[in-house]
């Protein structure tokens, strides 16, 4: 095995304690946004199509490469646009609820 | 030694990642979930623009424009989608993930075999499963967009011999796998593609709509673990965290749906739930009983002259788009001294957390809505129970009649309460295509009709009582 993948398996499975460790203290209220958001983040792979794409020689790589950009940035943007619209209106409940409290 | 260009791109990837942490982390309280996401977008920003500083990007414009594109599509839909569509465009936005991923890593092989490097085993065995399970999460989430949309039908979809069909493609899969990792070429890979987008679409097929919740889990999971294989594959830590952070999160919400069903993966994945044949259960409840009908007006005294309301909202109210109508309700009780809760069933809906979305939209407050511990407890001291497009979850057969396909189930206890009001469209099964003993309950009444309808006719009447 390379030394690189050694690396990735550590840093792999590090991972998953500290994804679980974070993810089990969301509350079930935020469950929908807390699948957008990491959806979002998995869109992180458009990196890879980046890669492709700049250094494609080839017709089929340019084109594998774009159609992978395109796919990798909707779910980025998207996914992150969507979110903060959906934690808008939690946040605004907040406030809302805060604001009743003081009164 | 590395250049200063590797050094800004590896220290900003230690950096997104910490963001990337620390934004999920956020997410722990309603408080904070905005900025937490931001922040997510903040790493993600600094990733992306320190990845085009790599030396291998020699050309910007495919990257450029189908950036643009493809932001102008997210950001356009992300803007303009109502939040009841919200499961099927966390399925669309998945399975572009997952599309990415297998893309990525069969460029990579193609790039690769190009040049004529040779592959060691960790990495063609990292692209043969990015491949894979990039491409079924795409076909998978196009298929369960697909039915959250009803462009296909939300019933499971079977044909004869599906299992052994299905397995001979997994089988197929890893032949064609196999043939990759050993050197067999670009042709093999092509297929392994082929056979993992057709898998991903036949392994949704079969499950029904109200499993949505598990299904949209599962397939999160597992674009993240393609993004994390993709990780490998290109030598990129930053890949491989992010990745496995959605792959857990994906899995958590996996495990905590299929509980809340009490049923195991396995059996949501592969049970073909709801499409079974309802003689059985409905023969036993139907006989010698009947169903109560009450009208609008009805309603709104009961609701009126209630000390406390408990508000239960499943699918229907989606489909009606009633989240704000039935929050205009509450409050108009609210103002006449009615004490209003929401009770949230864990799957109710078609995703996690779809209930307390729109609830939010809707800009109901959270000392309101109730998880189904803290509420079960109070159903004997509640008046009125209006449930609005909830069925399978307040079914009773789930604790009381063993013989019921849904038998075990955690349930709101609405039963319990003195009296419940049901809006329905018609008597019609739930998704477990089951009859529900509630609707027949003594205590029970029925307002039939779409539900943001019923609510406003109660809404009038409620005025005028």
């Amino acid at each position: 095995m390379s030394q690189e993948l050694v690396l990735g398996i550590y840093v792999f499975i590090m991972a998953i304690f500290v994804g679980f460790e974070v993810i089990s203290r969301v509350p079930s209220v935020l469950h929908t946004p807390l699948m957008s958001g990491t959806n979002a983040i998995h869109g992180i792979v458009v990196l890879g199509a980046f890669l492709i794409a700049g250094s494609a020689d080839s017709p089929l790589l340019h084109a594998l490469g774009f159609v992978a950009v395109v796919f990798g940035a909707a779910n980025v943007f998207g996914g992150f646009v969507v979110t903060d619209r959906m934690l808008e209106m939690f946040k605004k409940r907040e406030t809302k609820a805060v604001e009743k409290k003081d009164a | 030694m590395p250049d200063v260009r590797t050094t800004v791109i590896a220290v900003s990837y230690i950096v997104a990642s910490v963001l990337f942490i620390f934004g999920l982390k956020q997410l722990s309280s309603p408080a904070t979930a905005r900025s937490g996401n931001r922040l997510a977008a903040i790493g993600m920003a600094l990733a992306l623009v320190a990845t085009l500083l790599d030396r291998q990007i020699v050309s910007f414009w495919t990257i450029a424009i189908g950036t643009l594109i493809g932001a102008a599509v997210g950001i356009y839909f992300g803007r303009t989608v109502q939040m009841t569509a919200m499961p099927q465009m966390v399925a669309l936005f998945n399975g572009m993930g997952g599309a990415t991923a297998a893309l990525v890593s069969v460029a990579e092989y193609l790039r690769l075999t190009r040049i004529g490097a040779p592959i060691p085993l960790g990495e063609s065995t990292s692209i043969v499963l990015g491949t894979a399970i990039g491409a079924v999460s795409f076909t998978g989430s196009i298929i369960a967009f697909g039915k959250l949309q009803e462009i296909l039908p939300g019933k499971p979809l079977q044909f004869p011999l599906q299992r052994v069909v299905n397995g001979l493609i997994l089988l197929a899969l890893v032949v064609f796998g196999g043939f990759v990792v050993s050197g067999a070429g670009t042709s093999a890979l092509w297929a392994l593609f082929a056979a993992a987008l057709l898998l991903g679409a036949m392994f949704v097929l079969p499950i029904g709509g109200g499993d949505m919740p598990v299904v949209i889990s599962i397939l999160n999971s597992l674009t993240g673990l393609a993004a994390a294989l993709t990780g490998f594959v290109l030598h990129n830590q930053m890949l491989v965290v992010a990745g496995v952070l959605v792959g857990a999160s994906g899995t958590l919400l996996t495990l905590l749906m299929s509980t809340a069903m009490n049923r195991s993966v396995g059996n949501v994945l592969f049970g073909a739930f709801g499409a079974a044949s309802n003689d059985a259960a409905s023969s036993a409840s139907a006989v010698g009983h009947t169903v109560r009908q009450t009208t609008p007006e009805d309603t709104a005294i009961a609701l009126a002259y209630a000390r406390s309301v408990v508000i239960v909202p499943g699918y229907g109210l989606a489909v009606a788009e009633a989240q704000h109508t039935v929050r205009e309700l509450a409050t108009d009780l609210e103002s006449r001294g009615v004490n209003v809760k929401y009770a949230i069933h864990p799957v109710a809906g078609r995703m996690p957390g779809h209930m307390n979305v729109l609830l939010a939209e809707a800009n109901v407050p959270y000392d309101q809505l109730l998880e189904m511990d803290q509420v079960n407890g109070q159903f004997p001291q509640t008046d009125v129970v209006l449930v609005v497009g909830a069925n399978d979850v307040v079914n009773p057969a789930a604790r009381d009649d063993p013989s019921s396909p849904i038998y075990g189930m955690p349930i709101l206890d609405v039963d319990r309460a003195r009296n419940i009001i049901v809006l329905k469209r018609s008597m019609g099964h739930g998704f477990a295509g089951i009859d529900n003993a509630l609707f027949y309950h003594e205590k029970t009444r029925m307002l039939f009709g779409d539900a943001r309808q019923s609510l406003t006719q109660v809404g009038q009447a409620l005025k005028s009582a």
